[in-house]
């Protein structure tokens, strides 16, 4: 009883810590005025989700989301800063009605959200899942049984995609 | 423990939200996407543990989204440039000529 007691007194320390690392980092990439300083605070926000993916138990996940994540899609973003406005400041809030209205439309979804999560009865039935062990291992059996023709299609989106991009992207000829 | 990690996923969804209903720099609409669809992940891998019927499902499902999401930001990321490139301006506001 008293394993149990801490542990779960743990997960609850980590989640909070985890939580305050994403939130700040959050509402600062909202709030920060220059664009690369805002990619840095979701980069923040980011590693805080891998975190909160190890207290959950699903370090092949946490790894994953680190490495595309906070390596590739925030270099990715930095590309598409670079390219496009360098010296990029958000300039001041030209619109207010506008930046209201969307703020009122993100609390109002918030508060039906929190509603229903606070009202819902989640049956605490069965136990929560022990997978920590080999985590890595049983993903990569269930990938290849269960769920290999989806991963096969995966591979060839992520083809295509990266092959229009670079289409895209590319200079046109004159 | 599970509605903790679903408000935690509510309040990074409506944050990402937020920034992309009112920023204008283009860069920034995309990274508020991505803040929602990392809500998502928190949400499936949360219950993938604590749910009615916990199983490894959850993860791999978060696998998928993780990486058609990085397929959707490299592909968006080009749509940028190329679109910077012909009008010369990453503000959301400018690209409107299938309004008009």
């Amino acid at each position: 009883m008293g394993g149990f007691y801490i542990d779960w007194f743990g997960e609850l320390v980590a989640f909070f810590a985890f939580a305050v690392v994403m939130i700040v980092g959050a509402v600062l990439m909202l709030t920060l005025t220059k664009v690369v300083h805002m990619v840095v605070s979701l980069a923040a926000v980011f590693l805080g989700l891998g975190g909160m993916f190890v207290v959950l138990e699903a370090e092949f996940v946490a790894f994953v989301q680190i490495l595309i994540y906070s390596g590739a899609v925030t270099i990715l973003l930095l590309f598409g800063i670079m390219m496009t406005d360098h010296q990029a400041v958000q300039h001041e809030p030209t619109r207010p009605v506008h930046e209201i209205v969307s703020a009122v439309a993100a609390i109002v979804l918030f508060g039906i959200l929190f509603y229903a999560i606070r009202t819902t009865e989640f049956e605490p039935s069965a136990p929560p899942l022990q997978a920590g062990v080999d985590n890595a291992m049983e993903i990569g059996k269930q990938l290849y049984t269960q769920h290999v023709i989806p991963f096969e299609l995966v591979s060839v989106l992520l083809t295509v995609a990266f092959i229009g991009a670079i289409v895209i992207a590319k200079k046109e000829a004159e | 423990m599970l509605s903790s990690y679903l408000t935690m996923a509510a309040i990074l969804f409506c944050i990402g939200l937020y920034g992309a209903l009112s920023k204008r720099n283009a860069v920034i609409v995309l990274m508020s996407v991505e803040l929602m669809l990392n809500a998502v992940n928190l949400n499936l891998v949360a219950f993938s543990k604590y749910g009615a019927v916990p199983s490894l499902d959850g993860q791999i499902f978060s696998l998928f989204t993780i990486s058609v999401a990085a397929a959707e930001v490299a592909v968006g990321v080009a749509i940028l440039i190329a679109l910077f490139r012909s009008r010369g301006t990453a503000n959301v506001d400018e690209f409107d000529e299938m309004r008009r």
